[in-house]
């Protein structure tokens, strides 16, 4: 079973991103589950979301304390949260961000970084890096494709064509620019 | 009591108790007479009586019967002895006297 | 049938949905909240033919829920926590009038303090409202017991009303696979409304004074309905097996791994999902562990638990509620419950996860080892300061 935590801040889409994951894992014949750090959500403050994908019925419903993974949503939480709390020995490490992350405290882990921000403004016009970064999640992880991500997109956005359209375009470039 | 006369049979089960308490019938306050309760007895003079209607108007147990538009002598089997058609009648053509055999 | 990555609260307003109530009132409060939403969503875009009345409290959402189930339609509404506190007075209406309302719960802690978070407190203290409580572990038990609870409900043995218990938040607001039943399956199953007495068309009266000659045999009425929804609610589970082909145990309890289990875990709810990863890891080192998910709290399936447990030395109740200055809940019915079997198993008490405390795969598998080598029963509170 493959656990994920989603960094981002309130307002950022954390929660919609991990649902995504879910359901883009489920169109690989996977099963999966997503939920929030249940709690009072606040724009800006840190938050958190999870996701867990396994071939089986997962039956596991405390929360995650050892991810396998962690997707950093801005590169500003990197100091605000300790973001490799709990991460597996080996764990992979998304960080949206134009620099290098360095410092001792990674060692352990693979990580990768991308600039969604600056995709995102492209196409969006507007810092959304929620969706995004789920293209750098397919790349590293080879578990779920774009096709998967693209389905779970038209799903969750059922009726927002040009959003959709926008969304699959920006996974893609992402996708392509993983590091 | 009302209830008990309520038989109905739900879900294959007798009981007298309706399901609930629920009263099917409805209308039946008519079988209880209050009658019993009175202990003043309203005396309807008709001489003195203009057919203001004042009284049929404010009896709060409708043992005041009427018919077109004129009232009638009270039903006694419903009047509770309460004393409000004889309080409120501008006339003073109801007088509240002991019930007494 | 649609097979899709939803949230369990979006499953429980499909349910609704396809249960067809023609009145929903309801008042929002986390974490029940978004199943009114989506059943908002269903009946702003057309999909769903219902009368949703937006009241100003709980207190009038289930006083409007008698209005309507009384004029002979079927009538569902949904609240948590407080909520369920503020309704309390007339849960003990609807029950004694007989009204078939079903309702979701959003298990959530009780202020004070202010608790947003699940355990289950807020339903364990409906308990003796003769309302029938079933509690679900996932987003398909919650989509499917809904269902369920309506014709149990409805049935005219029973003619009482069903709570549907799920954990707030950590199970309401999680995504996970779930099959939506069509229409016409649901339709299969679960009959058109015939309320067992109405206001509509005939004058009746409801909510009459029950003298004391009359009320003590009106209270053993309900509760011999309690104990015949015992029949029903197997019943109930087993055409759900026929029509949609999936079931839970006998609908009352659902056993896993039990049958030769020496060690025995009860609770209800998501930690029954957890339970079963932490029971296969134990099986795996050959230890015979198993679990007893309790569904119907009430009516309390007393027999068909002992009869269960056959094999049990132990029994490790997980109460995610407490009943203060005596028990867990759950774990003095069970006590109860063994008080007359031939085999009385060592009976554990775990008070555990308390408002949104997580219970963990550690809590359960300590509790399964301190249970495997104890000679006298354990009392233990699941938290650490």
């Amino acid at each position: 079973m493959l656990e994920i935590r989603i960094h981002g801040r309130g307002g950022q889409g954390a929660v919609t991103a991990a649902q995504l994951l879910a359901i883009s894992a489920f169109h690989e014949n996977k099963f999966s589950q997503a939920f929030p750090r249940f709690g009072v959500e606040r724009r800006g403050a840190p938050v958190e979301s999870f996701c867990r994908i396994d071939d089986k019925v997962i039956n596991v419903r405390s929360q995650i304390y050892t991810p396998d993974l962690v997707i950093v949503l801005e590169a500003s939480l990197l100091d605000a949260v300790d973001i490799t709390s709990g991460l597996k020995p080996g764990g992979i490490i998304v960080v949206n961000t134009s620099k290098p992350v360095k410092g001792a405290k990674y060692s352990d882990f693979k990580v990768h970084t991308v600039d969604a921000s600056q995709v995102a403004l492209e196409i969006f016009k507007a810092d959304i890096v929620n969706t995004p970064m789920l293209g750098a999640f397919a790349k590293v992880t080879g578990l779920v494709s774009l096709e998967s991500i693209f389905k779970a997109l038209e799903e969750r956005f059922a009726g927002k064509g040009k959003l959709i359209d926008l969304n699959k375009e920006a996974v893609k470039r992402v996708y392509e620019q993983v590091e | 009591m009302v209830i008990k006369k309520i038989k109905k049979k739900i879900a294959g089960k007798k009981s007298r108790l309706s399901v609930g308490a629920v009263i099917q019938d409805p209308g039946n306050s008519v079988e209880n007479k209050t009658g019993g309760w009175r202990a003043l007895r309203p005396v309807w003079n008709k001489d003195k009586c203009t057919q203001c209607m004042l009284c049929w108007m404010y009896c709060p147990d409708g043992a005041i019967p009427q018919k077109n538009g004129k009232r009638l002598d009270f039903n006694y089997d419903y009047c509770k002895g309460c004393g409000i058609c004889a309080r409120e009648c501008p006339f003073q053509a109801i007088e509240m006297k002991k019930e007494e055999k | 049938m649609v097979k899709k990555v939803t949230e369990a609260s979006q499953a429980v307003a499909e349910a609704v949905k396809l249960c067809r109530p023609k009145v929903i009132p309801v008042y929002p409060i986390t974490p029940q909240t978004h199943i009114p939403e989506r059943i908002s969503d269903f009946v702003d875009n057309g999909e769903f033919d219902c009368e949703m009345i937006y009241v100003e409290s709980e207190h009038s959402a289930i006083s409007a829920a008698i209005g309507s189930s009384a004029s002979g339609v079927r009538t569902y509404t949904a609240t948590a926590s407080q909520g369920l506190a503020l309704m309390h007075e007339i849960l003990h209406v609807v029950s004694g009038m007989r009204l078939p309302i079903v309702m979701n719960v959003a298990n959530r802690a009780l202020s004070a303090p202010i608790n947003i978070w699940n355990d289950h407190q807020d339903s364990m203290n409906a308990r003796d409202t003769s309302w029938i409580q079933l509690y679900v572990e996932s987003a398909q038990e919650a989509l499917d017991t809904t269902i369920m609870a309506f014709r149990i409900a409805e049935d005219h043995d029973v003619l009482l009303p069903v709570m549907v218990c799920l954990d707030g938040f950590t199970l309401s607001h999680v995504y996970e696979p779930v099959d939506v039943p069509e229409q016409k399956t649901v339709d299969k199953y679960l009959p058109k409304f015939k309320p067992a007495f109405s206001l509509d068309g005939k004058t009746s009266t409801m909510g009459p004074i029950g003298y004391p000659g009359d009320f003590m045999g009106f209270k053993k009425q309900q509760h011999e309905a309690m104990l015949a929804s015992l029949d029903v609610i197997k019943k109930a589970n087993a055409e759900f097996k026929k029509v949609f082909k999936r079931s839970y145990g006998d609908g009352l309890i659902e056993p896993y791994r039990l049958d030769d289990a020496e060690h025995v875990f009860v609770g209800a709810g998501t930690i029954c999902g957890t339970a079963r990863t932490v029971i296969d890891k134990l099986r795996n080192e050959g230890h015979k562990v198993g679990m007893l998910k309790l569904k119907a709290f009430r009516p309390f399936p007393e027999d068909a638990i002992v009869k269960a447990c056959k094999a049990a030395k132990s029994i490790i109740v997980f109460d995610r509620s407490v009943s203060f200055g005596f028990k867990g809940p759950i774990f003095a019915e069970f006590e109860s419950a063994f008080y007359e079997a031939s085999q009385k198993p060592l009976l554990h008490s775990f008070i555990a996860g308390l408002g949104g405390y997580d219970v963990t795969l550690d809590h359960i598998e300590d509790a399964f080892r301190s249970a495997m080598t104890a000679d006298k029963p354990i009392s233990r509170w699941l938290y650490k300061e």
